[in-house]
């Protein structure tokens, strides 16, 4: 049967084009991959190839046409041993051929009058807390220390995990989160690398794609930008991309935010930034034992999680149980403090001026209810709504900036789903919209601080 | 202007004498069995026809966004995957529709996943530059450039890691040679004695930039000299030196010596994409490498010269082929497109 020539779509968005030139005649023959006809569209001139070798039998476009819609039939080429006679159904000129199915291509026009019906979105699974049974032993725990033992504990129970990052080896770890590591798991699974994020990550995510599950340190996240496309591009994207083939379970992890005056490029908070991708998992804990049992959580999940810690906390003591496996789960926020008057949600180091604040609350006789949030995404929301319908009033806290932030989420969903119950509208107290600076007074006035926090509890619940 | 710089470079000749020189030469070529010949001209002969009919659906508009063929690279592939094994790991750049014919995907399977559709590879949700197959070792298809060169050199990490002997097979432009992170893996592959090699497929543009304008140096095979890596210079128009220097540097990188950089020097004869009218070379110069280096001609040619095989023959291969890839071009427009509910699926396991 003799083959049409369509006229070829040539970007992702051309309609229609000019038939500039015809390079073959009527009774020519042509071999695949030969040049017989040149189109222009407004950004260039292009060349259209055949496709198959035959003899052109007809051309239907004349030479200088235009508006010539994409698809439309341009020539019939005759293979081996047809003639003229043959062609029958050539589709008058200008006429589109059918593809048979309908072109994928939707013009933005077409896209905007078709009410488009989105499937929705998964509901939000309810992640029960673990319980720690009555009467377990605490022990008073760095967060640092607890880092350490949630690694060495899951590298003790899976040969796939390791640790790499610069200095957590021979070192001992720049923060010395990894202390004691080297000699205990060898320089195999401890392992130190050059200063050289982008390329590191790169090769933790392909080690996760085959199936291993590493564990990559940034001495601290600002460098981590060095490498966001491995985390974001690959990490993130990959099992989307593979239709659900390829996983990554990777734990990027490291002190973030702001420590105590090391300037604007070392201090900063990630929390947003990460939060905004689907497919990652953000975690940031406040507590040893939230660090130790999220950390734990992350380097069993399936996923790549970013884990958020702070050099301020790291020589923190909190009590942590003492159980042969104690985890966290990522996903379940934790209400610290019950309370009825207010809700203060926070997160990370935000936790320290939420805890200090709610105490002087009550002794003003506000009850404060405070929620660690602990994991970014996916955000505990129900646990943050139903404390708002009790309390009808709500302050977010959080170091990082502020817009675009976590607790601009926070503020949104809030109204979104418990506008009916808001009292007062909802206040962000945030790190100020400045890079960090560098002297110690003007650091501490770029950073939030407890007096920042009573006051705004004060001015929604409207207390003088 | 572009158009008439591009006209200059492209006049300029093809300097390479003094790479020569650097690297280590490899003028002999190694004869392929009957076996081989026949082998290499189908597989080359499926990624041209599979090619031609992507680029047929693209102008169909049944094929979407961004479409890099492969056409005129065959050998390079085709060649480095006789010399290595199906446990070896393989991933490259967003021009990955023939790497993934190569490892023995399906060409239904690429095919309906470059219109996608629910069957394609990644359930039509990757497109041209992600598919993946884990049965198949292939690691994908990468949209970004040089991404691919430490993913894959953690791949190699990876065999190392579990003690196994495969080796990482790491494809990249000479564009993405010049990224940042390439050092930075090439670094930690020599450092830690990674089974890694790294092919560099030479088609002497970045996009539309020569290589000329892009590298401050040119051979692309020294690159790894400054962490001691060896390399070499091929002809990647001529299948069987691609196999020869692949063997070298699989048995190099299998016995534990750690990483190996081959250059091929290649040629793609379509622009970088669909939408590239290809300006900045001439007409002359893509014509010279079609008439004179074509990877697929040089085996017909010496199929038909040595007496393995008739025209006949060859014809009959040509038709098998043609219908493999017509039957994958039928698939990829009969077949559904995913489900609306497949928009939130496969975002976290």
């Amino acid at each position: 049967m003799p083959i049409e020539i369509l006229m070829p779509a040539l970007s992702p968005t051309m309609e229609e084009g000019i038939l500039a030139k015809w390079l073959k005649n009527e009774g020519d023959s042509v071999e695949a991959g030969d040049i017989i006809a040149e189109i222009e569209t407004d950004k260039a001139t292009m060349e259209v190839e055949a496709v198959d070798e035959g003899i052109i039998g007809q051309i239907l476009v004349a030479d200088g046409t235009e508006g010539v819609k994409v698809n439309s039939v341009i020539a019939i080429l005759l293979q081996e041993g047809e003639t003229k006679a043959d062609i029958v159904s050539a589709a008058p000129v200008g006429q589109t051929a059918e593809p048979e199915v309908a072109p994928v291509i939707e013009t933005e026009a077409e896209a905007v009058v078709t009410s488009i019906i989105v499937p929705a979105a998964p509901a939000t699974q309810i992640i029960e807390d673990s319980e720690i049974p009555h009467g377990t032993e605490m022990r008073k725990t760095t967060v640092r220390e607890a880092l350490r033992d949630a690694m060495s504990e899951e590298m003790r129970a899976d040969s796939d995990v390791f640790v790499m990052g610069e200095e957590v080896a021979e070192y001992q770890g720049a923060y010395k989160i990894t202390q004691g590591m080297l000699e205990e798991f060898g320089s195999k699974r401890v392992i130190d690398t050059p200063i050289t994020e982008h390329g590191f990550t790169g090769l933790a995510v392909g080690a996760a794609l085959d199936g291993l599950r590493p564990i990559v340190e940034f001495m601290t996240w600002n460098f981590a930008m060095q490498a966001i496309d491995q985390i974001i591009n690959s990490a993130a994207k990959t099992l989307y991309m593979s239709g659900g083939q390829l996983g990554c379970p990777i734990v990027f992890r490291g002190a973030n935010g702001a420590a105590a005056r090391v300037g604007a490029q070392h201090s900063q908070c990630f929390a947003a930034w990460y939060s905004q991708v689907p497919g990652l998992k953000v975690v940031m804990p406040w507590t040893a034992a939230d660090a130790k049992g999220l950390l734990k959580s992350a380097i069993r999940d399936q996923n790549p999680i970013v884990f958020l810690e702070n050099e301020i906390l790291y020589g923190q003591s909190f009590d942590v149980p003492v159980l042969d496996d104690f985890t966290v789960p990522i996903g379940k926020a934790k209400i610290v403090r019950p309370g009825v008057d207010v809700t203060i949600v926070s997160f990370g180091i935000g936790m320290t001026y939420a805890m200090p604040a709610a105490e002087e609350l009550a002794k003003m006789g506000i009850d404060a209810e405070v929620i660690d949030l602990r994991t970014i995404r996916p955000m505990d929301m129900p646990t943050v709504i139903k404390s708002v319908m009790k309390t009808g009033r709500c302050v977010a806290i959080e170091e990082g900036w502020p817009q675009s932030g976590v607790t601009a989420e926070i503020g949104y969903r809030i109204m979104e789903e418990a506008f009916d119950y808001l009292d007062a509208p909802v206040i962000r107290v945030t790190g100020k919209d400045v890079p960090m600076p560098y002297a110690a007074n003007l650091e501490k006035l770029a950073l939030p601080n407890v007096a920042d926090v009573i006051s705004a509890v004060k001015a929604v619940t409207y207390t003088s | 202007m572009a158009a008439a710089q591009a006209k200059k470079t492209t006049k300029r000749p093809r300097k390479s004498s003094s790479q020569k020189t650097n690297s280590t030469k490899n003028l002999t070529v190694s004869e392929f069995s009957d076996v081989e010949e026949l082998h290499s001209y189908r597989e080359m002969l499926l990624i041209r026809r599979f090619e031609e009919k992507a680029g047929q659906l693209y102008g169909m508009g049944l094929i979407g966004g961004f479409c890099h063929l492969y056409i005129g690279q065959e050998a390079v592939v085709i060649g480095m995957q006789m010399a290595s094994t199906p446990d070896d790991k393989v991933i490259t750049s967003y021009r990955d529709h023939g790497h993934m014919l190569a490892c023995g995907m399906d060409p239904k399977g690429v095919m309906s996943e470059l219109t996608g559709r629910e069957s394609g590879y990644s359930g039509g949700k990757g497109g041209s530059m992600h598919m993946f197959s884990i049965e198949k070792n292939f690691f994908g298809g990468n949209g970004i450039v040089g991404a691919q060169v430490s993913l894959g050199t953690g791949l190699g990490f990876s065999s190392k890691y579990r003690e196994t002997d495969n080796v990482s097979l790491v494809y990249f432009g000479d564009g993405s040679a010049n990224q940042g992170q390439v050092y930075e893996s090439f670094n930690m592959a020599k450092l830690w004695s990674l089974p890694v090699i790294y092919i560099i497929e030479n088609n002497r543009y970045g996009m539309g930039t020569s290589i000329e304008r892009h590298a401050a140096t040119t051979d692309f095979s020294q690159r790894g000299a400054s962490f001691d890596i060896p390399g070499e210079q091929v002809d990647g128009m001529d299948v069987r030196a691609v196999k020869a220097a692949g063997d070298r540097a699989v048995a190099h990188a299998r016995a534990g010596n750690g990483p190996y950089i081959l250059e091929m020097l290649t040629y793609r004869y379509r622009g970088h994409s669909m939408s590239d009218p290809a300006k900045y070379r001439s007409k002359e110069e893509v014509q010279r490498m079609r008439s004179e280096h074509d990877p697929i001609e040089q085996v017909r040619q010496r199929l038909m010269a040595q007496g393995i095989s008739t025209e006949d023959e060859l014809k009959s291969i040509d038709k098998d082929v043609r219908a493999i890839v017509t039957a994958s071009a039928e698939f990829a427009q009969t077949e559904p497109e995913p489900d609306p509910s497949e928009l939130w699926t496969d975002i976290l396991r």
